[in-house]
């Protein structure tokens, strides 16, 4: 009957599918040239821009996206980017292009992009859209003959432990999360139509040898590996500020757990004087003392996010020393005939 | 009389000077909207935009479909979705203005004339860029072309589509790495280490082709070119002439500098690793 066949729609419509797990985002190359080219043409200075797609399964299909416009920290000009995305998505809509938002890309600088404004973009963009993915481009990398495009997500895990807004120490060890697991990369796979192979293939003939190849066989990489240890000594500057205040709330705790023993031997003593005169005892605990005020314990998320950011550079140095050592043993191969 | 009647047919100065470079973007784009138009349409056209360089080319560098409307009389062009896209992507990039329009198809159509000249009102001079997604040649023409207007006199008869030289070289899609942009699908990204194994690959089979070419000329079989024994020879003599000893004391440096670097790093993370641990496993008792 209507009625039974309208709950069990219902019931079907109700019931959430388990979404499968991201694996793979698929990027279409258009996509590539477009965050290439917005990233350079503005670089140094760091730029955004929105992702447009489809979500089906596991796979994330990223097929379009819109720089955003660079905007100053004004109030006013926030209902500007409002209206200018709105703008965007609907012209793109009258040529058939997905008006699906499916994350964001930014620039960075070297790979220093792990900050709390990310992390709040990304929990901003979650609570609209179930699945989202923010792709990073180091434009400075280019230079060096390697494509720096990542795909990062923030892991489940941590993002039920940044809603509840808690970084306790305890908490943290309960739920086993270590600093590697609050961003997730996923693998990218590209894929462009046919009619763009086609045309590439008609365009360019297969060269022996492209300019790719000359950036990645040229011999100086002093100045990027210099940027690189900047940024890695200032980084630890950093941590090491971290730990510091961690250090303080440990000293101050364990001062404070003496002071409360102190008390409660006073008051265990007095105690027992009373006890020996007849009267009441007193409570054992007196939460209004400020000796038992507890501590707040500092938020472990600022010093993760900074060990995030040391180990991308130790890797990228890594990278970049290994390709080195490639070069310089090719060299001397070379030479010696 | 025929004689006093007679006017001479005067072409507007020609800018034969004019030249015209594409972006890979603009093909990209150009072809994704092709896919995606909408299936009445037999074509896609939109604005091509760019900067005029200093020499005089124009260099175009994105570019945005605009719907329209075509039939065998008319041909109706959404001013407005133009204009709006236009001050979007001027946001963006206020440097880039409006150098021209595109369309897909072989050759110039009669309609193209009517938009061509709704373009030129908004830019002096457009480009004319069709793109023949059909392949209709056996092969993917690009073709830019500016109008001349022919003119008899006072009366304008007719506009004439100039093909103009077009650069197509695709410099930025070369520095990604064409692999992935001419297949259909790639499965990953090359990492750092997979690219230079890649290139020095590249390099090994240009140092076999000139081996193989020297033998041969030696030994006679293909007639010997100056130019490329010049090449080779100029090749070959760039190579620094440092004695063996020092050569290897260069080598060895940058060998130690960079094996510094490295141990440098692996401590970090050690660092990292014992400083995580002591953070989170700490606990008063």
């Amino acid at each position: 009957m209507a009625a039974t066949t309208a709950r069990s729609f219902l019931q079907v419509a109700a019931t959430e599918e388990a979404a499968p797990p991201l694996r793979v985002v698929q990027i279409e190359g258009l996509v590539i040239l477009k965050i290439i080219k917005h990233c350079k043409d503005h670089s140094p200075s760091l730029v955004t821009g929105q992702l447009l797609g489809l979500d089906v399964g596991s796979v994330l299909e990223v097929t379009n996206c819109f720089p955003f416009p660079m905007r100053e920290e004004d109030e006013e000009i926030e209902a500007d980017g409002a209206n200018y995305q709105l703008e965007m998505m609907r012209c793109l809509r009258e040529v058939n292009v997905d008006n699906n938002t499916v994350g964001w890309y930014q620039s960075t600088l070297l790979g220093s992009f792990q900050t709390v404004e990310l992390i709040e973009t990304f929990m901003n963009y979650q609570e609209n859209i179930r699945r989202c993915v923010c792709i990073i481009y180091d434009p400075s990398r280019a230079d060096q003959g390697v494509l720096a495009l990542k795909a990062l997500k923030l892991s489940d895990s941590f993002m039920e432990l940044y809603r509840s807004n808690n970084f306790t120490g305890e908490k943290l060890r309960e739920k086993n999360l270590s600093w590697v697991d609050i961003f997730e990369e996923i693998p990218i796979k590209v894929s462009n139509s046919a009619l763009i192979s086609a045309f590439m293939t008609e365009l360019e003939p297969d060269t022996p040898v492209t300019q790719c190849d000359y950036d990645r066989l040229q011999l100086s990489t002093s100045s990027l590996m210099e940027r690189n240890m900047e940024f890695l000594i200032e980084c630890m500057d950093d941590l090491s500020l971290e730990q510091q205040k961690f250090q303080f709330y440990y000293r101050s705790l364990s001062r404070q757990q003496a002071q409360q023993q102190a008390w409660l031997q006073k008051r265990r003593a007095e105690n027992m004087a009373r006890k020996a005169a007849g009267e009441e005892p007193l409570p054992e605990e007196d939460p209004s003392n400020p000796v038992f005020k507890p501590l707040p314990e500092p938020s472990r998320l600022e010093s993760f996010l900074i060990t995030n950011q040391i180990s991308n550079y130790c890797n990228q140095i890594n990278g970049v020393s290994g390709q080195s050592f490639n070069r310089l043993y090719l060299m001397k191969a070379l030479h010696e005939d | 009389m025929a004689a006093s009647d007679r006017t001479v047919l005067q072409f507007s100065s020609s800018s034969a000077s004019l030249s015209a470079k594409v972006h890979p973007l603009v093909v990209f784009n150009i072809c994704d909207c092709y896919v995606r138009r909408p299936d009445q349409a037999d074509r896609v056209i939109g604005t091509l935009l760019g900067s005029v360089l200093p020499d005089g080319t124009v260099d175009i560098r994105n570019s945005y479909a605009v719907p329209h409307n075509e039939s065998i009389e008319q041909v109706a062009l959404d001013i407005e979705y133009h204009h709006n896209m236009l001050i979007s992507h001027q946001k963006v990039n206020p440097k880039e203005i409006i150098v021209g329009w595109y369309s897909t198809g072989l050759g110039v159509t009669g309609g193209s004339a009517l938009i061509h000249e709704f373009y030129s009102r908004e830019v002096q001079n457009p480009i004319h860029l069709t793109v023949d997604t059909g392949f209709t040649n056996g092969a993917g023409t690009i073709k830019a072309y500016v109008s001349n207007n022919l003119s008899l006199g006072e009366r304008q008869i007719a506009a004439q589509f100039q093909e103009i030289p077009l650069d197509l070289r695709m410099v930025e899609a070369e520095r990604i790495g064409f692999d992935m942009l001419k297949a259909t699908a790639v499965d990953k990204i090359p990492s750092d280490l997979e690219g230079m194994e890649a290139s020095m690959q590249h390099l090994l089979v240009l140092i076999d082709d000139i081996y193989k070419y020297v033998d041969d000329v030696v030994e006679g079989r293909v007639p010997p070119d100056n130019k490329i024994g010049r090449y080779i020879s100029n090749a070959v003599g760039s190579l620094p002439k440092v004695s063996p000893s020092v050569f290897d004391k260069l080598v060895n440096d940058s060998l130690q500098d960079h094996l510094l670097l490295l141990y440098l790093s692996s401590i970090t993370r050690t660092q990292l690793s014992l400083a995580e641990k002591l953070n989170t496993a700490a606990q008063i008792l």
